[in-house]
């Protein structure tokens, strides 16, 4: 302990090994405080972890698109997030549209479905776009230029859509097949948090069969091993990479959906904008680049913001707990990148690539 | 004799400030003239959040004043009026750095603005300290007409609102809440904007006096949406009245998922104007049927007619609550600029002081939003609205079916009422 690779003392070590122990000692004493104050039954613990995990599952699925591009092109895609409110707002109008002809609760599966397919696409028409237009005349220029215009492209496609839509807060109509609740014992789960993280899980494997088991999926692996060497072998780089963006974005826009049917309301031009930072602490959660790594950071991140605040900031005596939810989120991030700059799930990158 | 020591000091003032003025022409103001030339329109400034996610609040203001430039077929003394809007954001930080560019601008008379508390806070200082005045029609937070810096207030000369301040409005969330719903008990949860603090704070100070128990104060962050965590900890306290006075999205977050929190079903749910939007009750759906919300109670003739201009002019109906605020703001600036003016060779000379006296002045004007007086005592230094125009509104199936706004269950006069019997 505290002393370097060479054997010297370091302060530098030292600080992060007595943070180390200070962040377990508090972590410990307040989840200690509240588990023994009792003021939160199980049932309700279970209740938080379930809303966790909904909320984590649409986490999970756009941090799957930030770690896709990072795969490939070793560059954050920081318009992810528009792409995620574009699907959403676009299957906002499909909803509305379904509900007053009342197909929606008559069919609602199929409903729900078409609702997939309708946000997939406009995302991945999204994502397309943002690609042709702002990333690939850029391709090979020094690695801050596509972060710049991806920023451009994030404020032109909020604005855009501010511009076409209003700024007013919209709302999805409730679907009244995901009404009410799963009664287990005393605890009670909505139905509406379950069909969420099922679908999000259906998505994410359909993603693992898609990389891991087709042969553009072995094309999108070989290109981000080796981008020359792909090309050499006759892969159009191109193309893949215009399809790693649609798949990504194709996920945003399901995500989009799944956000509407869990939290109906806070429909709007700006509705990306934190969803997209916390999916990207999540991607490097789960270390950026894979893609397992992307979903359990996702849920990981999910359920740490729905337990964290009132285990261990409540337990700790710190008011305003819950206000302090980001906090918890970023401050993961910080310790990730402290202790464990991978990530979870992520192996240790050389130097060109991390 | 105060009056005799006042004037004595105005024209000790003047006699110090009018030897350089002099120069200048025959500015006799204290602290300087706006100069508008012949040929130059009369500029009006606004600053209000025209970017983000509380945009619509600014276009909401925005509006009135247009309709209220409209009404004058866009000209003052003669001249037209130039509106310049600057995004002031919903931050102190916004609000520095816009107050900063209008400060700059001498061609300015006045500003309108800003949108958000917080922005305020920042501007006024610099506003204050380059003479001008500023007329807010949305801020609410009790600080800004405070001028016991001990007690957290952050007055500055020159401040002024048509705004109603929170101290009114909390304080008849909290009577309605004992003296109506018989509530015993509140929770709170703000998120940390001083306009939803300042109201939070409010409600549970004078619910406590009244007698009720105060059993959680809590908040929640601006963007959250998933609020299963704060209202689990507060359905362990077990509360009759859950008050929160977030703007939308969040308040619709907590509405929604308060209703499918096992141990606040039943919980009398309680809204501030910053959730008074025609979408709320439909975006909430089901859930929001009983809802309480209290909010500026704009009612009459001339109001509808106001809402047929709007229609009009940009087709729909407002956004927000404020837009009646805005109109009245800014023609009681413009009266206020027609009063002063001074024309010398054609050129017209509004002495900045003497402005911000004669808003200051102001005495039952006849507003859209109710009968304005400004005062000029702390805790309520620049208060123009006196808190009458307030009303408690019930959200019932009709409102999530589309219909708004709400019926008013319950306002001051009914509280005056209560007093005397």
């Amino acid at each position: 302990m505290f002393r370097n690779k060479s054997g010297e003392f370091s302060w530098v070590d030292f600080t992060i090994d007595v943070l180390r122990v200070l962040i377990v000692l508090a972590v410990v004493v307040g989840a200690w405080n509240t588990l023994s104050s009792g003021r939160i039954s199980l049932a309700q613990w279970v209740n938080l972890l379930a809303a966790g995990l909904s909320q984590g599952s649409i986490y999970a699925l756009i941090a799957l698109g930030y770690t896709l591009v990072y795969g490939i092109l070793l560059m954050i895609n920081f318009a992810h997030g528009e792409v995620f409110m574009a699907g959403a707002f676009s299957a906002f109008f499909l909803a509305e549209a379904l509900n007053r002809t009342g197909f929606l609760n008559e069919q609602p599966l199929l409903s729900i479905l078409l609702m997939f397919m309708f946000a997939g696409l406009i995302s991945m028409t999204v994502a397309v776009l943002v690609e042709r237009i702002a990333y690939r005349p850029l391709r090979g220029s020094p690695r801050l230029v596509p972060l710049i215009t991806a920023i451009g492209a994030s404020f032109f496609l909020q604005y855009a859509f501010r511009g076409l839509y209003g700024s007013n807060f919209k709302a999805y109509p409730q679907v009244r097949a995901l009404q009410g609740a799963v009664q287990i014992g005393d605890i009670s789960i909505p139905v509406a948090q379950i069909f969420v993280f099922c679908s999000a899980l259906v998505l994410m494997f359909g993603l693992h069969w898609l990389v891991e088991r087709t042969r553009i999926g072995k094309a999108m692996r070989a290109v981000s091993e080796n981008k020359e060497v792909a090309r050499l072998m006759g892969i159009d780089i191109d193309w893949v990479i215009l399809f790693t963006f649609g798949v990504g974005g194709f996920l945003a826009g399901a995500a989009g959906v799944i956000n509407g049917l869990f939290r109906p309301q806070g429909v709007n031009f700006y509705m990306g904008f934190i969803p997209g930072i916390k999916a990207f602490t999540a991607a490097v959660l789960g270390g950026i680049g894979n893609i397992p790594g992307a979903m359990l950071g996702g849920l990981f991140l999910g359920v740490i913001e729905a337990i964290g605040p009132n285990l261990v900031l409540a337990g700790l005596g710190i008011p305003g707990a819950n206000q302090l939810k980001d906090v918890i989120a970023f401050t993961m991030l910080v310790l990730v990148l402290i202790f464990r700059p991978q990530g979870i799930l992520g192996e240790r990158l050389s130097e060109t690539k991390a | 004799m105060k009056k005799l020591l006042l004037l004595f000091t105005a024209l000790s003032l003047v006699l110090v400030f009018s030897l350089p003025a002099m120069a200048n022409g025959h500015c006799m103001d204290a602290l300087g003239c706006v100069e508008v030339g012949p040929d130059d329109p009369v500029v009006i400034g606004a600053l209000l959040t025209v970017s983000g996610a509380t945009s619509f609040y600014g276009e909401d203001s925005r509006g009135g004043i247009e309709i209220a430039i409209d009404a004058r077929d866009g000209m003052l003394l003669g001249r037209e009026i130039e509106l310049v809007v600057e995004d002031s954001l919903c931050s102190a930080e916004g609000g520095q750095a816009t107050a900063q560019r209008a400060a700059a601008d001498e061609s300015i008379v006045g500003l309108i603005g800003t949108t958000c508390s917080g922005a305020a806070q920042g501007a006024m200082p610099i506003i204050s300290e380059a003479g001008m005045l500023m007329i807010s029609p949305s801020n609410t937070s009790p600080r800004l007409t405070n001028d016991d810096v001990d007690a957290g207030g952050t007055y500055y000369p020159g401040y002024f609102r048509t705004a109603h301040n929170d101290l009114f409005q909390g304080a008849m969330g909290a009577r309605f809440a004992i003296e109506v719903l018989g509530a015993e008990s509140v929770a709170t949860i703000h998120d940390g904007d001083p306009y939803t603090e300042g109201l939070a704070v409010v409600m549970a100070d004078t619910f406590a006096e009244m007698g009720g128990d105060v059993v959680f104060q809590g908040a929640v962050a601006k963007g959250d949406t998933d609020m299963t965590a704060i209202l689990t900890e507060i359905a362990a306290s077990g509360p009759d009245v859950v008050y929160f006075p977030v703007f939308t999205p969040e308040s619709e977050f907590i509405a929604t998922q308060a209703r499918n929190t096992p141990g606040l079903e039943d919980a009398e749910l309680i809204v501030s104007d910053g959730s008074f939007s025609s979408s709320f009750a439909g975006n909430v759906g089901d859930a929001a049927v009983g809802i309480h919300m209290t909010s500026p109670y704009v009612v009459g003739e001339e109001y509808d007619a106001f809402l047929m201009t709007w229609d009009d002019m940009f087709g729909g109906a407002p956004p927000s609550g404020f837009h009646a605020h805005a109109y009245d703001a800014v023609n009681i600036l413009m009266d206020a600029v027609e009063m002063v003016a001074e024309e010398h060779d054609g050129a017209l000379m509004i002495g900045r002081q003497a402005l911000r006296d004669a808003i200051s002045a102001v005495e039952n004007y006849a507003g859209l939003t109710g009968t304005l007086t400004c005062q000029d005592e702390s805790p309520y230094r620049g208060d123009c609205a006196t808190g009458s125009a307030l009303a408690v509104y019930e959200i019932t199936e009709a409102e999530v079916a589309g219909a708004w706004p709400p019926a008013v269950v319950w306002d001051m006069s009914m509280a005056m009422s209560m007093d005397e019997g």
